[in-house]
């Protein structure tokens, strides 16, 4: 059962507390698992029979499968180990962010650099 | 007694190692980060550090949520980076301070901080790039090190107060260390930034200034914020700035700032850099 304390919410933002880790530990755990070379290349090989390896449930796996990292992250993952399955696609910080946000990767680094300003 | 020389915080972001790797310090996107490090070489060859005590937070190589300390301190002869899984180089072994990480680890249980030992530790991009960047260039890291862990991962995180008071008694436990040693003490991480949600790429570069300002003159100013506020005014991540926090309690007192940087940005994040000598 989560938790059901009262939590604070910020917009557009998951803060990772025990209720997120409790749901999502096997999606964390198959992630962690990708600091191996020979695992990235096992799950390339076939990513569905990883997945259920590490006992993802439905929605975790629908979420890596289709690669998208908002489902990901309310299946419960976290942004550091999702980050290792982003590299074996190749994604850099503004990739995820740009999918994220709905925005183009142009888009996003241009707002990134009016940050700055 | 051992000296503390001084702090110094830096960011950590994965790509620096590769910009390291492909010598880009001069490319016009990382000009402005790499320029910040110069004066902090300097002063570094001025005041000569023998030992860093390095505080950041791991990302997944050495600790996972099976096992996650709120505060973890090496206590290894030597320290090895590995793969990370994204790709960026792994560099070779650390020596560690096996003296001051025992001492440590005895003040710092003595002073009721119940700390995680560990006599096996992988360190991660959070631990190796700083020390990159501050002794660059050499085939290993000139000081002996002692990694200090800080769960800025798995909620609940230490409160601001408490990571400020930790470092407090780690400052305190390098003080009272039997050796003639010099310690530079390094932050690492930050400053706002925010990876994951549909907030990200959230930086906040008012906070972040206010943040490096009182670090030097009011370093209790931060500790008014919970953690959920920090998250909402720095980014999931921008949480890192607990290490910084941490790294100038360890300073113990007043100091006087060195040199600092802040560049918007390197990947998704604001970049800080702060060199601290007490005074």
């Amino acid at each position: 059962m989560p938790s059901g304390k009262q939590k604070r919410v910020i917009p557009g933002t998951t803060i990772f507390d025990g209720d997120q880790a409790r749901k999502g530990y096997a999606l964390n755990k198959m992630c962690f698992s990708f600091n191996s070379a020979e695992n990235r290349a096992e799950f390339l090989k076939d990513q569905e029979a990883y997945c259920d390896k590490y006992g993802l449930n439905a929605q975790q796996k629908q979420a890596v499968l289709s690669l998208q990292v908002l489902d990901m992250l309310a299946a419960g993952g976290n942004a550091y180990y999702l980050a290792k399955l982003g590299g074996i696609f190749g994604l850099d910080m503004q990739d995820i962010g740009a999918q994220q946000t709905g925005m183009s990767k142009e888009a996003f680094k241009a707002r990134l650099l009016a940050a700055g300003r | 007694m051992a000296t503390i020389v001084g702090g110094i915080n830096v960011t950590h972001v994965p790509y620096i190692g590769r910009a390291i790797a492909n010598n880009l310090q001069q490319d016009p996107y990382w000009k402005p980060f790499f320029d910040g490090f110069p004066p902090i070489h300097d002063w570094l060859a001025k005041v000569k550090p023998d030992v860093a005590v390095v505080i950041y937070n791991d990302h997944g190589l050495n600790f996972f949520l099976d096992k996650m300390p709120t505060f973890a301190v090496g206590a290894a002869a030597e320290y090895s980076n590995a793969d990370e899984g994204w790709g960026i180089p792994t560099l070779p072994p650390y020596r560690g301070e096996l003296d001051l990480s025992w001492h440590m680890i005895d003040s710092l249980v003595e002073e009721e901080f119940d700390i995680t030992s560990c006599q096996e530790m992988l360190v991660d991009h959070a631990f190796t790039l700083p020390l990159e960047l501050l002794w660059p260039n050499r085939k290993s890291c000139p000081v002996r090190t002692v990694p200090v862990c800080v769960n800025t991962v798995q909620f609940p995180l230490p409160k601001a107060a408490r990571c400020f008071k930790f470092g407090q008694a780690i400052g305190r436990a390098i003080e009272s260390w039997n050796s003639d040693a010099r310690v530079v003490v390094i932050g690492t991480g930050g400053l706002s930034h925010q990876l994951d949600g549909q907030r990200a790429g959230f930086i906040n570069k008012e906070f972040d200034l206010m943040f490096m300002d009182k670090l030097i003159t009011d370093p209790l100013w931060v500790t008014r914020y919970s953690v959920p506020d920090l998250v909402e005014l720095t980014g999931t991540q921008g949480v890192e700035l607990l290490n910084w926090l941490t790294t100038r309690g360890a300073l113990l007192g007043e100091v006087a700032k060195v040199h600092g940087n802040y560049h918007i940005p390197i990947s998704n994040t604001a970049s800080g850099l702060l060199a601290m000598e007490v005074v």
